[in-house]
C-alpha cells in the first residue's frame, strides 16, 4: 500500500462517516459536524495529491487547503447562525420537523 | 255639386268642434276620483264652446247654404296621398247643433244623475270622449276618417254601456252591443276598400274627384258586378251594413234594447239622440251613391219598415221603462231608415232631428223617474208617480206625445212626412202600411206606459212583495230579458228601504223643460206649409204657403194618420186607463186577452234565442273546433318538434357531459395526480434530499468506475 493510497483511504472513510452523520443524525448540529467532517475528508484528499503529487515543491495543495479551511470556518459561522435562526422561530433544532419547504 | 267659392273661417276651422270635447276627454282622463267639479267643469265647458262654434257654423250655412270644404293630405304612401277633410253643409250643420246641443242639455243632466257615483269623472270623460267622435262623424268629408270616429263612438258606446261593469248584466250588454255592431261595421270596412278600389278615393266631395260625385257614382252605377248587380248598388249596401249595425235596424238590432244597462243619460245621449242615428247619418252622407242606383235605396225602405214595424210590436210587451223606449228607439230609426229610402235626405233627417230631441226628452225623463223611485226600473212597480213628480210627468208627457205623433206636436210632422213619402213610393205600398201600423202600435204601448208609470195608484210601497211574486210567478218574468233579471230579483229585498218617490233635482228638470219645448215646436220647422227644413238641407229658400197643405192626397193622409194616433191612444186608453192598475202583480191587460202572443212579443219574439242557436252556435262550435284543430294539430306538431329537439339536445348533452366534459375531467385527475406524486418528493425534510444526492453519487461513482472497467 502506497501511502497515498492510505491516505485516501482514511479521507474516504472520514467522508463516509461524515456522510453518514450528515444523512442519519437528527440535531442539526450534528448534521452540520457531518457537513464539517466531509469537508475536511476533501481538505485531506488536497494534501494527499498534493505531498505525493508530482511537484510537491509548489505550496499549492496547501494553499488551496488553507482556503478551504477559511471558508469553510465562515461557512460554520453562518450554518450555525442559521440553526439558532431557526430554533428560535421553529423552538426545535431537530431537522426532520421542519419541513416548511415540503412541496 | 256646386264649386267652392270661398271657404270661410269656420270651414276651416271645423276641426275645433270635435276636437275640443275629444281634449277635455284626454285632460280629465288622468284626473282623481276627487276632481268632480274640473271633469264636469272641462266636459261642459268644451260642450258649450263647441256649440258656440257649431252655431256659428250653422249661421255660416244659413248664409251659403252649398257645401263647403277643406281637404289635406293626411299620408303619403307609395305615389299616393291619404286625404282626410271635414265639410259644411245643412246637413252637417244641422247636426252639429243637434249634437252639440242635446250633448250640452245631457252633460248638465248627468251632473244631476250621476252625483252619487265614485266614476264621476270617469263618467264625464268618456262622454267628453263620445261627442267629439260623433261630431267628428258628422264633419268629416271622408269615408276613412268618418270610420275612425265611427270605430271611437263604437268604443265610447261599449265603455259607457259596461260603466256600471261590476254589473254581470251590464258588462254582457257592453260585449253583445261592440260585437253585434262589428258585424255591421265589417260590412262598412268592405264596401270602403271596395270604393277605395273603384274611385281611387276616399274622399266625398274635392272640387269633382270626389268618390260621391257625379263623375265617381255614374262610372260605379255604369259597371256591373256579380249577378248583374251595379258596383254602387253593392257598396251601398255594404255601406248600409254599418248603418244597420249603428242604428239597430233588424236584424242586427238586439244589441240596442240590453244597452239600456248603461246609466239612463248614455241611454239618452248615445243609444237614442245620437250615435244610433250616426247610421241614418251615414246613409244620408252617401245619399248620392244610393241614389245611383234604385235597388239600394230599396233595401233601405224595406229594412226601415220592417224594422219600424217589429220593434213597435215587441216594445208593446216590454216592462223595464228603458226597454220600452230602447225598441221605440229602434221602431224610430226603422222609419228614419224608411224616410231616406222614399224620400230623399230630407224626410229621413227631419225625424232624426226631432226624434232626437223627444227622444232624449222621454229617456231622461224616464231617468228622473228611476232616479226618483231609487232605481226602479220596473214599471209595473210604478203608478200615480203625476202626483209625485209634476215636472217630469208634463215633460215625459209631451214627449210621449211627440213620439206618437199627436197632432201638431214635432214627430208629428216629421212622421206624417215620412208616411206620406212612403204613400207617395211608386215601387210598393207595403212599407206604408207597415209604418201606418207601427204608428197605432207606437201610440198604443207609450199610452200603457203612461198608464202604468203615471196614473192609478202608487206601487211602489207594495212593491216589495209585489216584485217578489212578480218574480216567482211564471209569466210575469218572462217579460224580463234574461240579462235584466238578476238586477230585478235582486231587488225586492232593498225595496224596503224606498221611501215616497220625490221629484229630480232642478239640474235634471230643467234640461227636461227645454227639451220638452223642442219637443212640442220642433215640428213647425218643417210643416208642408213652410217646409223651412227640407228647402235648407236642398239649399233652398222657403215661403210661407199654406198652399203646401193642398197637395193632392195630403190632407187626407194627414187625417188618416191622425186617426191612426187617436186610435192607438184609445186602445191604450182602453186596455189599460179605463180600469186603474190596482197591484203591481195584477197580470197585463193584453194578456189576460192573448197570452202567447204577450209572451212571444214579451220574450221579444225569440230573436236572441233564435241568434243563439244559430249563429252564435255556430260561432262556439267552430271556435271549439278551432280549439281542438290549434290544440291537437297545429299543438301537436309544435310539440313533436319540441320533443324531437328535446331529445337531440339530450343527446348532446350526454355526449358533452360524458365524453368531452369525462376526457377532460379524467385527463385534468391524472394531471394532478401526478403532481401529487412529484409533490411527495419535496417533502422539506432537508435529509431526504441529501440521501437522494448520496444515493445518486454512488450511483454515478459506481456507472463511473464500471464504465471505466468495461
Amino acid at each position: 500500500m502506497t501511502p497515498l493510497a492510505g491516505c485516501l483511504l482514511v479521507s474516504s472513510l472520514l467522508f463516509s462517516v461524515g456522510l453518514a452523520g450528515a444523512l442519519t443524525r437528527r440535531s442539526a448540529i450534528l448534521v452540520l459536524a457531518g457537513i464539517e467532517l466531509m469537508l475536511n475528508a476533501a481538505n485531506l484528499n488536497f494534501i494527499a495529491f498534493w505531498r505525493f503529487g508530482a511537484h510537491p515543491e509548489a505550496l499549492t495543495g496547501l494553499m488551496f487547503v488553507i482556503f478551504s479551511i477559511a471558508v469553510a470556518a465562515a461557512e460554520a459561522a453562518v450554518g450555525l447562525a442559521l440553526i439558532l435562526a431557526i430554533y428560535r422561530h421553529a423552538r426545535t433544532s431537530d431537522v426532520s420537523e421542519i419541513t416548511e419547504m415540503k412541496g | 255639386m256646386i264649386t267652392v267659392i270661398h271657404v270661410a273661417w269656420i270651414v276651416r276651422n271645423l276641426w275645433l268642434i270635435p276636437v275640443l270635447p275629444i281634449l277635455a276627454a284626454g285632460l280629465s282622463a288622468p284626473l282623481g276620483r276627487p276632481q268632480r267639479r274640473l271633469a264636469a267643469g272641462l266636459a261642459i265647458g268644451s260642450m258649450t264652446i263647441a256649440l258656440v262654434l257649431a252655431l256659428m257654423a250653422f249661421a255660416e250655412a244659413l248664409a251659403h247654404p252649398f257645401l263647403q270644404v277643406s281637404n289635406f293630405g293626411w299620408m303619403q304612401f307609395g305615389n299616393e296621398w291619404v286625404q282626410l277633410g271635414w265639410l259644411l253643409d245643412p246637413l252637417a250643420a244641422v247636426m252639429l247643433v243637434m249634437v252639440t246641443f242635446v250633448g250640452l242639455l245631457i252633460f248638465i243632466y248627468s251632473i244631476g244623475y250621476m252625483a252619487h257615483d265614485e266614476n264621476f269623472t270617469r263618467f264625464f270623460c268618456f262622454l267628453s270622449l263620445f261627442a267629439g267622435a260623433m261630431l267628428g262623424v258628422v264633419i268629416a268629408n271622408s269615408l276613412l276618417l268618418l270610420f275612425m270616429c265611427w270605430e271611437v263612438v263604437g268604443l265610447t258606446s261599449y265603455l259607457l254601456i259596461g260603466f256600471w261593469f261590476q254589473r254581470p248584466a251590464a258588462a254582457a250588454a257592453a260585449r253583445k252591443a261592440f260585437i253585434t255592431t262589428r258585424v255591421g261595421d265589417l260590412g262598412l270596412l268592405i264596401g270602403m276598400v271596395w270604393l277605395y278600389a273603384q274611385t281611387g278615393t276616399l274622399v266625398f266631395y274635392d272640387y269633382g274627384r270626389g268618390c260621391l260625385e257625379q263623375s265617381a257614382t255614374a262610372a260605379m252605377a255604369a259597371h256591373a258586378t256579380v249577378a248583374g248587380m251595379a258596383v254602387s248598388t253593392a257598396i251601398g249596401l255594404l255601406i248600409f251594413c254599418g248603418a244597420v249595425g249603428k242604428s239597430g235596424q233588424v236584424p242586427l238590432h238586439v244589441w240596442l234594447p240590453d244597452a239600456m244597462e248603461g246609466p239612463t243619460p248614455v241611454s239618452a245621449l248615445i243609444h237614442a239622440a245620437t250615435m244610433v242615428a250616426a247610421g241614418v247619418y251615414l246613409v244620408a252622407r252617401v245619399y248620392p251613391l244610393m241614389a245611383a242606383s234604385s235597388s239600394t235605396l230599396q233595401v233601405v225602405a224595406w229594412v226601415g219598415a220592417v224594422t219600424a214595424l217589429f220593434a213597435a210590436c215587441i216594445a208593446v210587451a216590454q216592462n223595464d221603462i228603458k226597454r220600452i223606449l230602447a225598441y221605440s228607439t229602434v221602431s224610430q230609426l226603422g222609419y228614419m231608415m224608411l224616410g231616406l229610402g222614399v224620400g230623399g235626405v230630407a224626410v229621413g233627417m227631419f225625424h232624426l232631428i226631432t226624434h232626437a230631441f223627444f227622444k232624449a226628452l222621454l229617456f231622461l225623463g224616464a231617468g228622473s223617474v228611476i232616479h226618483g223611485c231609487t232605481e226602479e226600473q220596473d214599471i209595473r212597480n210604478m203608478g200615480g208617480l203625476r202626483r209625485f213628480m209634476p215636472v217630469t210627468f208634463a215633460t215625459y208627457s209631451a214627449g210621449m206625445l211627440a213620439l206618437c205623433g199627436f197632432p201638431l206636436f214635432a214627430g208629428f210632422w216629421s212622421k206624417d212626412a215620412i208616411l206620406h213619402a212612403a204613400h207617395g213610393w211608386g215601387i210598393s205600398r207595403g212599407p206604408f202600411y207597415l209604418g201606418a201600423i207601427g204608428a197605432l202600435l207606437t201610440a198604443f204601448y207609450m199610452t200603457r206606459q203612461m198608464y202604468y208609470v203615471f196614473f192609478g195608484p202608487q206601487h211602489l210601497t207594495d212593491a216589495g212583495t209585489g216584485a217578489a211574486t212578480a218574480a216567482g210567478h211564471g209569466p210575469a218574468d218572462g217579460t224580463h230579458g234574461e240579462d235584466v233579471e238578476p238586477v230585478a230579483a235582486a231587488r225586492p229585498g232593498e225595496v224596503c228601504a224606498i221611501e215616497d218617490p220625490h221629484e229630480s233635482p232642478s239640474v235634471m228638470t230643467v234640461p227636461l223643460s227645454i227639451l220638452a219645448v223642442f219637443a212640442v215646436f220642433l215640428g213647425f220647422v218643417g210643416t208642408p206649409a213652410w217646409p223651412w227644413f227640407q228647402a235648407f238641407l236642398a239649399g233652398g229658400a222657403a215661403k210661407f204657403d199654406l198652399a203646401g197643405f193642398s197637395e193632392p192626397g195630403l190632407m187626407s193622409l194627414m187625417v188618416t194618420s191622425s186617426l191612426i194616433v187617436f186610435a192607438g191612444l184609445l186602445l191604450g186608453w182602453w186596455f189599460y186607463g179605463r180600469r186603474p192598475i190596482l197591484r203591481a202583480t195584477d197580470p197585463d191587460a193584453l194578456e189576460r186577452l192573448a197570452p202567447p202572443l204577450f209572451h212571444a212579443l214579451g220574450n221579444r219574439l225569440y230573436v236572441d234565442e233564435l241568434y243563439s242557436v244559430t249563429v252564435i252556435a255556430l260561432v262556439r262550435f267552430s271556435a271549439a273546433f278551432a280549439s281542438w284543430l290549434d290544440r291537437w294539430i297545429f299543438g301537436g306538431a309544435v310539440r313533436m318538434v319540441g320533443w324531437v329537439v328535446t331529445g337531440v339536445s339530450w343527446l348532446d348533452a350526454g355526449v358533452d357531459r360524458f365524453v368531452v366534459n369525462g376526457g377532460f375531467e379524467e385527463g385534468c385527475r391524472e394531471v394532478s395526480r401526478g403532481g401529487r406524486l412529484l409533490s411527495r418528493l419535496q417533502d422539506g425534510r432537508v435529509q431526504t434530499y441529501l440521501r437522494v444526492i448520496a444515493a445518486a453519487l454512488v450511483v454515478l461513482a459506481v456507472w463511473l468506475l464500471w464504465g471505466r472497467r468495461g
